[in-house]
Order: C-alpha cells, then sequence, then structure tokens
C-alpha cells in the first residue's frame, strides 16, 4: 500500500484549497461549492484512519458526514434563493445591509 | 508495488487539478462540473482505501445528487457569472496567506509528527462489504441513524419554508406602496385608498374561501 502518509497529505491539500475557496470566492454558489470540497478532504482522512486502525466506525462516520451536508445544501441553497430573491445578487460583498 | 504509486499520482493530480479548477473558473457551472470530476476522483481513492460500499454512495449522493442540486440553483437564478464588481484589495493576499499557513501546519504535523501513525495494510476482502457496514451501522450506531433521518426531515421542511412564496405578499407589498405614495400627496387621500386595498384584499381572501387553496394560482 501507499504510505498512510501520501493520503494524509492530499487530504490536507484539498482541505486547504476548500479554506482558501470559501475565502477569496466572492459568489456564494461557489462558496458552498468549496465547503464540499472540505467535506470530502475530511471524508478521505476519516476513510483512512478507518483502515490504518481496522475499524469500520471512520466509514459509517462519513456516512453521517454525507447526510449532514446533504441538509446542508438543501437548507443554504434554500437561504441562497431567498436572498436572490430581495437582494437580486448572490455576491457576498453586495450583502452589506448591516455595515450602513 | 511501483503500480500502486502510480495508480495513487495519477488520482491525486486530478483531484488536485480538479479542485484548482474549482478554485479558478470564472463560470459557476465549470465550477460544478469541476467539483464532479473531484467527487469521483475521491471515490476511486475510497475503492482504494478499501471502502466500496462508501466510494459508490459517494457517487451517487454527492456526485450525483448534491451536484444535481447544486446546477438546478444556478441555473435557476442565472448567475454563471457575478458582475464584476469592487474587490476587497487585501482580500485574496491574505487568504492565500492564511491558507498557506494551514497547509504548513498540517504538512508540519505529517511529516515531523507522524510517529503514532500506523502503516496502511491491503484490506481483507470482507473488511468493509455491504454486510459488515450494515451490521456495524444498526448495531452500534442505531440512535444516530434516526436522529439522521429526523434532520432531514427538518432539511426538507425547511427548505420548503425558506422558499415558499408568502400568499398575498403581492398585495400587502401594494398596500405598502400606496400607503407611502399617499403619504408623498398629502394625508387627505390616504384613508380612501387603503381603505379600497384592504377592501381587494378582503374581497381576493373571500374568494379563495371560496374556490379553496390553490384556485388562483393559474392567474397569479
Amino acid at each position: 500500500m501507499v504510505p498512510i502518509q501520501y493520503y494524509l497529505g492530499l487530504s490536507m491539500i484539498l482541505f486547504a484549497m476548500g479554506v482558501l475557496g470559501v475565502i477569496i470566492r466572492r459568489n456564494a454558489i461557489v462558496i458552498f461549492m468549496s465547503l464540499e470540497l472540505m467535506f470530502n478532504a475530511a471524508n478521505l482522512a476519516f476513510i483512512t484512519f478507518a483502515l490504518m486502525h481496522q475499524k469500520l466506525s471512520g466509514q459509517i462516520f462519513v456516512f453521517f458526514v454525507m447526510a449532514v451536508a446533504a441538509a446542508e445544501v438543501a437548507v443554504g441553497l434554500a437561504l441562497i434563493v431567498a436572498i436572490f430573491r430581495s437582494k437580486h445578487s448572490i455576491d457576498v460583498d453586495q450583502q452589506s445591509t448591516l455595515k450602513g | 508495488m511501483a503500480a500502486e504509486y502510480i495508480f495513487f499520482f495519477i488520482l491525486a493530480a486530478v483531484a488536485l487539478v480538479s479542485a484548482v479548477g474549482v478554485l479558478l473558473s470564472q463560470n459557476s457551472i465549470y465550477t460544478a462540473l469541476f467539483l464532479v470530476v473531484n467527487f469521483s476522483a475521491i471515490a476511486v481513492l475510497f475503492l482504494t482505501l478499501g471502502a466500496p460500499f462508501i466510494a459508490l454512495a459517494q457517487i451517487t449522493v454527492y456526485a450525483g445528487a448534491i451536484m444535481i442540486l447544486f446546477l438546478f440553483v444556478i441555473m435557476l437564478l442565472g448567475t454563471e457569472k457575478l458582475p464584476i464588481g469592487k474587490e476587497i484589495p487585501w482580500q485574496r493576499p491574505l487568504g492565500i496567506i492564511l491558507a498557506g499557513v494551514l497547509l504548513l501546519e498540517g504538512g508540519y504535523l505529517i511529516l515531523f509528527r507522524s510517529g503514532a501513525l500506523g502503516a496502511l495494510n491491503t484490506p481483507a476482502a470482507d473488511y468493509a462489504s455491504p454486510n459488515a457496514i450494515g451490521l456495524e451501522l444498526f448495531d452500534n450506531y442505531l440512535l444516530p441513524f434516526e436522529v439522521t433521518s429526523i434532520l432531514l426531515l427538518v432539511a426538507l421542511v425547511g427548505a420548503i419554508v425558506l422558499t415558499k412564496d408568502e400568499r398575498g405578499a403581492t398585495v400587502r407589498r401594494l398596500v405598502t406602496l400606496e400607503t407611502r405614495a399617499a403619504d408623498d400627496r398629502g394625508a387627505d387621500t390616504q384613508k380612501p385608498d387603503l381603505l379600497e386595498y384592504e377592501k381587494e384584499i378582503q374581497a381576493e381572501e373571500k374568494r379563495e374561501e371560496v374556490a379553496g387553496p390553490g384556485a388562483d394560482e393559474f392567474h397569479r
């Protein structure tokens, strides 16, 4: 097998890319997709550790992450649609009502 | 032995290039498609890590259902490209620095503090078969499983409530507008106009009661 460090390194790089996407992109939908990238990197680490410990709990946890991600996406996209209806934009830099 | 490394590096390259595509592409449709490629590459990595069931769930749930939802919303809103606006000048360099720091920390932990990590062994044939996954899920994780179903139900109801168009909202908005216009013209004309609109609302509500809900959906 490929050493465990390679898998964890890949997971780490993907997670950092997700963080970078959330920080630098302005489109709310793309920010959500970067969030999915981070979920995915965490899932990869979970599966890797599950194999290292030879226990299935890590894989079961990935199931729950997937279910929570699906719920989060459904509510999040509904929020984006609601914001788009009232502001006619999903640019997060434009949502500055509280700034005055 | 070498074939495993080559396979891993090809998959990792696909995953990383598609992640860069997610970061850089300006059209959010392309972003979604890059993300599908990324999810598929990760799913194959799951297969190599002895998780066939998770790998296929990843493809059906993530690359299938969730990304379709994203594509639906992107096309529904018609916001593939944002209009070019004023960007905060220090946002991009600061973001790159912060992500770099995070990457360095993770790299440090993986390279120099990996003494506690064990080696990966080739998974046994029945390591994560659907049978074993099912037994583990329903023996040890039955309560979280049921709680998940409630979570999904709440998400379903929440999404419907958030996007539902409130009944009569248009008429109420008209009343507000009319009141403001009346304020501009002077206080004399305010009352009759308001009354007129209130009567209209009442008439509409009465019509709805007679015709039943949903009868006026067509001409709205």
